[in-house]
């Protein structure tokens, strides 16, 4: 599956970097680099919910907070 | 002095002004889909019924003419983005050693005495002529003239012309030599009566943002220098973000986190070479490929930040159009060299953004303020001399690379060109040469609204706000 985190400014002072490090160690740390695919991008046209992610084209709104549970309910129980 | 609050007061000089005005209404018309129909009335909105710089109407009409010709891309034969309006130029008296009305016309004649080619005569009152076919500019006759009264003419052109790239044409007029000229623009705005000019894109760009559909059809992306800080002075920077959007660009993104990529990329790169130079100053890149050919092998590979952050977005999104904002000129050359293509779509300068904003009669104090926050300090501070090799220095240390630098940040093309003719006789003592075409960096760039003393510290200011403290930080979001 494809996860993109927003990137850009508005999203990025929410604390984007800190939800795209969560996701890339819990990824490394599940082995699950073959199965998800993470990117960014610049804007999603929707800061006023910060932080988004799109997972196959699904919205999210995340803050670093809620992202270990989004990645176990989101990714790990629907990959395993 | 222009009165603040009026629109003059947006710019250094009233040349500025006067080529905001056609870049105004040129995007006005264009805006408004009447542009063939309606151009041929800019010169009679711009000069009414009575001359205010010129012998008459119809002389400064013609000009506006010629302006709004640049304005719509310019002669598409000519290669150069900088090029003259010969009828603008005043044909100002040719470069060299005049004597002046403090000449009292005495009896030693030490100015003659020196000639060293028997250029000076005298008149029936004992004052001293040059005889230009003789004098060789030498200078030896200013500095015995007790009275200062032989002083060293140069046409402000010429003088801004560090490359030495002008030269008096055949009329009299300005005359570009492209094999020199590295389009920084500094003629342009050195020049009192507006007669060099750089050719302006805003015409695709009005285009972009039309067949964007309001991003539906592809997402327009604004990539904005990081001098941006020092520019706009009268509005906020959050007010300048809501107003680009306003305009119809999807989102902005700062070139600076292209800079804080390519300072990464660069420290370890000049690590593994032992000698490079910089390539993010496109003026800069073009002197070393013009002017040291032999030393163009040391120019780091990187793409400019610029580059490096519109490679970026393209990945993230396949169909995005980018326009960079910024103070260079230069940058409207570096755009459309083949390696380029389909990257960056065009470029447009901070005055061309000032005219396309009140095109649309947005007014940025009114706007409320979004946010623009990529980039880390080390990123942001290139708009400035001496940031890049700062930048290069915390790209070593944060990848704990050993590797003893010894930079070299030259302030100016004049400051360049010393340090490559050393560098190219292995007398340089440093092993990095940050090259700045423009005095002060990108904070001097002949695009930006205004210059000033404060510049510097706003780039600083700029810089310590941003949220990612480290070069690391910043890029470490980055797909890898």
């Amino acid at each position: 599956m494809k996860c993109t985190i927003c990137i850009g400014s508005s999203c990025h002072l929410k604390g984007s970097r800190q939800i795209v490090e969560q996701l890339q160690y819990l990824v490394k740390e599940n082995h699950l680099e073959d199965k998800v695919e993470l990117g960014g991008t610049f804007c999603m046209g929707n800061c006023v919910n910060g932080v988004n992610v799109t997972l196959d084209d699904k919205l999210y709104s995340l803050s670093p907070e809620t992202t270990k549970d989004f990645f176990d309910k989101e990714i790990l129980a629907k990959v395993q | 002095m222009p009165i603040p609050g009026q629109e003059e007061w947006k710019f250094d000089t009233k040349v500025q002004y006067i080529k905001y005005k056609v870049l105004r209404e040129v995007a006005r018309c264009a805006f408004e889909d009447r542009l063939l129909a309606t151009y041929t009335e800019i010169p009679k909105l711009i000069v009414k019924d009575k001359p205010t710089m010129r012998c008459c109407i119809y002389k400064e009409r013609a000009i506006v003419e010629e302006r709004i010709r640049l304005a719509m891309g310019g002669n598409k034969e000519n290669p150069n983005v900088i090029e003259v309006i010969d009828i603008a130029c005043d044909e100002c008296s040719k470069s060299g050693y005049n004597v002046g009305s403090a000449c009292r016309g005495c009896i030693a004649h030490r100015c003659a005495d020196v000639c060293p080619r028997g250029a000076i005569s005298f008149d029936e009152h004992q004052k001293a002529h040059i005889d230009k076919t003789k004098c060789v500019d030498c200078g030896r006759c200013a500095q015995v003239c007790p009275y200062s009264a032989i002083v060293n003419e140069k046409r402000p052109c010429e003088k801004a012309c560090k490359v030495k790239a002008i030269s008096m044409g055949e009329g009299g007029e300005a005359a570009i030599d492209n094999s020199k000229c590295i389009s920084c623009g500094a003629c342009a705005y050195m020049c009192p009566f507006g007669a060099i000019v750089d050719k302006s894109f805003i015409l695709d760009v009005v285009k972009l943002i039309k067949e964007s559909q309001n991003n539906e059809k592809y997402k327009l992306y604004a990539v904005i220098a990081p001098s941006i800080s020092s520019q706009f002075s009268y509005a906020k920077l959050g007010q300048v973000i809501s107003g680009i959007k306003e305009l119809g660009f999807f989102t902005v993104v700062e070139a600076a986190l292209g800079a804080d990529m390519v300072a990464y990329a660069e420290s370890k790169e000049l690590s593994e070479k032992g000698f490079l130079t910089s390539s993010c100053c496109p003026a800069f890149v073009d002197y070393v490929e013009k002017a040291f050919p032999q030393m163009k092998e040391h120019v780091s590979h990187n793409l400019s930040p610029a580059a490096t952050i519109a490679q970026y977005i393209k990945e993230t999104d396949p169909t995005a159009k980018i326009v960079f904002m910024g103070p260079c000129t230069a940058k409207k050359m570096e755009f459309q060299k083949e390696k380029l293509k389909d990257i960056i779509d065009s470029t447009i300068t901070f005055e061309e953004l000032q005219a396309l904003f009140d095109s649309r009669d947005i007014d940025l104090k009114s706007l409320p303020e979004d946010v623009l926050d990529n980039a880390s300090y080390y990123g942001r501070i290139f708009a400035r001399s001496g940031g890049l090799s700062d930048a290069v220095a915390q790209g070593l240390k944060e990848q704990e690379i050993e590797f003893d630098l010894k930079a070299v940040p030259c302030d100016g093309i004049e400051a360049c060109r010393v340090a490559l003719l050393k560098a190219s006789k292995g007398l340089l003592p440093g092993n990095f040469i940050e090259g700045m075409a423009c005095t002060g960096g990108c904070i001097g760039g002949a695009g930006c609204l205004t210059h000033g003393e404060k510049n510097k510290a706003d780039v600083d200011k700029y810089g310590k706000e941003a949220y990612e403290k480290t070069i690391t930080s910043a890029i470490g979001m980055m797909k890898k």
